[in-house]
């Protein structure tokens, strides 16, 4: 789970880093008397989840609160990366002397946390290990010490100096205990700058919860932002269903991540296009059929269907009568190509054959089949088909 | 032979009176698994279909004798599980639980490391070697013993590749899902090493996917360590970046963990990539067929 800037620094805060004052407003008159109250200059920043917010023109200095008022006028209301900014951050300009990089994320090959710090901050971390790779400092934390003082505060001070160090030690010490206690992902200040009176703070920030530790931290549910996943990802999520929207022609209904990216890269090898990627799981309520086709029949250009089964836990009888459920309650005005095999895959076919529906056997031949349906790949520039009735 | 995974291992299953740990206790068992016991807290003495049911791991190992565990219980319930296990010396411990947090993995594997016990999984199909025993949820039918390993991120997937083997007549020595989690007990390279050292075994599918580098540290393991040919296939080539795919660890992030990544790592390791699935037993039969006969092991 993804949490904007101001959200992010407010978890900084509260573990004891220094964060520039700041609070986030929804219209330009707020943002004017937020300017006024924290005292010009100010930063006016796009709040979204997605990068390049600088780049796309939504951050911008204020040296005045009228100044502010009219940045964030241009600024809300903006599209970043199609996303419309709907609120700005008005913080303290910090006066910035250098700049510095420091993160803590999952190291999966080390099965760590690990520190990355640097002393060319102010740009992302992968154009810094690009351009300046020996300017990086990586260190794992013991998964049962933490930051260890006499091992650490050596390597910190080779990315901030050693003037710096004692500072960044602090820094990273709350950094992890936000991290660990709060089961994050990551946890990075990029800049971390350094004022010309020589103090350290998070100029920017970024904070990501580990989502299958929020059972930990029910109370962050609150913070979850619709903007994470949009509108299909969410209503999967809430019927247990992973989605992705894509934007291709023929939509996928198939059970195991796995099995859902090879079906989509096949059907792309066979000259169709993926309208999404979607593991309907590996329980096999026919509930979820239904409401995965319910998803999938919401997008747009949709030109046919595949649904792809290789029954383990998931029963092919079961598939099918969801299947058939479906095509009660719904309106399926695209073709709907069918391949089952595995558990209970003769009851499955029966069933689906009680209905006049057949279903292929091998993945290839119903992949080639479903691409031949759906037409040529600009198929969904024709309007209209594939709303639920 | 077969790696990790013989007939006579013990197995117990942790979340026997649970839904899913008994219908895949009965499963295991009609496959010729020796399950010997259960484990569910507060219900010690109970049985399943006849399988034991102790209070804890440590009185299941003293009165079975096991040797293997696989844990069936909820998340928020699987690191006590799995350092249960590990107190009681499980030298091989199985985890098929989906959703743990990345941290609880990452103090978990340390802990079971130290104690000297191996981890499967979690959030895996468990594996199985055809003919002799499966502990997982996989369909055992699929199936057939013969010479190749088979190791893969993924549960249905697998079963694609291992069904496109079996129908091309080249049967599993023992095929492992290692999970699709970001933290996992065992990664690619620790099973090419065991696959390169089982005499049963000829030839290795590798089923990777996007995210981390498993992948491409594999393709150094097998270019610099292994003489058994070894085929690919990577999905996950149309996927979107920085969009978690089902599996909490299948994402590319920041540039990195892309399909294109890995295929080129192996290839240029000498292993061949297939574009499907299908096409993995073709690719294993040709390079099987080119090695020297004193190289090929049992089949």
């Amino acid at each position: 789970m993804k949490l904007y800037e101001f959200q992010a620094k407010g978890f900084l805060k509260e573990y004891g880093i220094p964060v520039p004052e700041g609070r986030p407003v929804s219209t330009p008159q707020e943002a004017r008397a937020m300017a006024a109250s924290i005292g010009c200059p100010v930063m006016v920043k796009a709040q979204v989840l997605v990068g390049g917010r600088g780049k796309a023109g939504g951050v911008k200095m204020a040296k005045t609160p009228e100044e502010a008022e009219a940045k964030a006028r241009d600024i809300l209301g903006m599209h970043i990366k199609g996303i419309e900014v709907q609120r700005v951050l008005i913080s303290a300009a910090v006066d910035i002397a250098a700049e510095f990089y420091i993160s803590l994320a999952v190291d999966r090959t080390g099965r760590t946390v690990q520190c990355i710090a640097s002393a060319s901050g102010g740009m992302d971390i992968e154009e810094i290990a690009a351009t300046q790779p020996d300017r990086i400092i990586r260190f794992p934390l013991d998964p049962a010490e933490g930051p260890i003082r006499a091992t650490h505060m050596a390597a910190l001070g080779r990315a901030f100096g050693e003037d710096l160090s004692e500072q960044a030690w602090a820094i990273l010490q709350g950094m992890y205990r936000l991290f660990s206690e709060k089961d994050c992902s990551l946890v990075e200040i990029n800049p971390c700058a350094r004022t010309p009176a020589g103090k350290l703070i998070a100029a920017d920030a970024k904070v990501i919860f580990d989502d299958n530790a929020l059972f930990r931290h029910p109370e962050l549910e609150n913070l979850r932002s619709p903007e994470e996943y949009g509108a299909e990802e969410m209503d999967a999520r809430s019927n247990g269903l992973s989605y992705v929207g894509l934007d291709g022609t023929i939509g996928c209904i198939v059970n195991g991540a796995g099995l859902s990216m090879a079906t989509m890269d096949l059907i792309k090898y066979f000259g169709g296009s993926p309208a999404n990627f979607l593991d309907v799981g590996g329980s096999s309520n026919p509930e979820k059929v239904l409401n995965a086709l319910r998803i999938i029949l919401k997008h747009r250009g949709l030109a046919a269907i595949l649904i792809n089964i290789f029954g383990g836990i998931t029963r092919c009888d079961d598939i099918a009568r969801g299947i058939l459920m479906a095509r009660e309650r719904l309106f399926i005005p695209v073709p709907l190509v069918i391949r089952l095999i595995g558990t209970n895959e003769a009851e499955g076919r029966a069933i689906l054959k009680g209905a006049g529906i057949d279903a292929y056997e091998d993945l290839t031949d119903a992949v080639k089949g479903v691409v031949a349906k759906a037409g040529p790949t600009d198929a969904r520039s024709t309007d209209g088909k594939g709303n639920n009735r | 032979m077969s790696i990790l995974l013989s007939s006579e291992t013990r197995v117990v299953v942790q979340g026997i009176t649970g839904r899913d740990g008994s219908f895949h206790a009965r499963s295991m068992r009609e496959y010729g698994t020796k399950v010997v016991g259960g484990v569910t807290p507060g219900k010690g003495g109970e049985s399943v279909d006849g399988i034991p049911v102790f209070n804890t791991v440590a009185d299941a190992v003293r009165e079975t004798g096991a040797d293997c565990t696989v844990i069936f219980v909820p998340a928020r319930f699987a690191s006590a599980a799995l350092r249960e296990a590990a107190d009681a010396r499980i030298a091989l411990i199985i985890c098929i639980t989906e959703g743990i947090p990345v941290l609880d993995m990452i103090r978990d594997t340390h802990y079971l490391q130290e104690r000297g016990c191996r981890l499967i999984g979690p959030n895996c199909p468990g594996l199985i070697s055809p003919g002799a025993a499966k502990v997982g949820i996989m369909p055992g039918r699929i199936h057939t013993p013969g010479g190749i390993g088979v190791i893969s991120r993924s549960g249905t997937l697998t079963y694609e590749v291992v069904w496109a083997l079996t129908r091309a007549g080249l049967g599993q020595s023992t095929c492992i899902g290692v999970g699709g989690d970001p933290v996992i007990g065992t990664n690619f390279v620790d099973l090419l090493a065991l696959f390169e050292a089982d005499p049963q075994t000829t030839g290795v599918a590798l089923i990777g996917e996007i995210g981390g580098n498993d992948e491409e540290r594999a393709a150094e393991y097998i270019s610099s360590s292994m003489k058994k040919p070894v085929v690919s296939f990577i999905s996950g080539r149309t996927a979107p970046p920085e969009k978690r795919m089902g599996h909490a660890g299948a994402i590319i992030s920041g540039g990195k963990g892309g399909a294109e990544a890995k295929v080129v790592a192996l290839r240029d390791a000498g292993v061949p990539v297939a574009d499907r699935p299908d096409e993995v037993p073709g690719l294993l039969s040709s390079r099987l067929a080119v090695q020297p006969p004193g190289m090929r092991g049992r089949p």
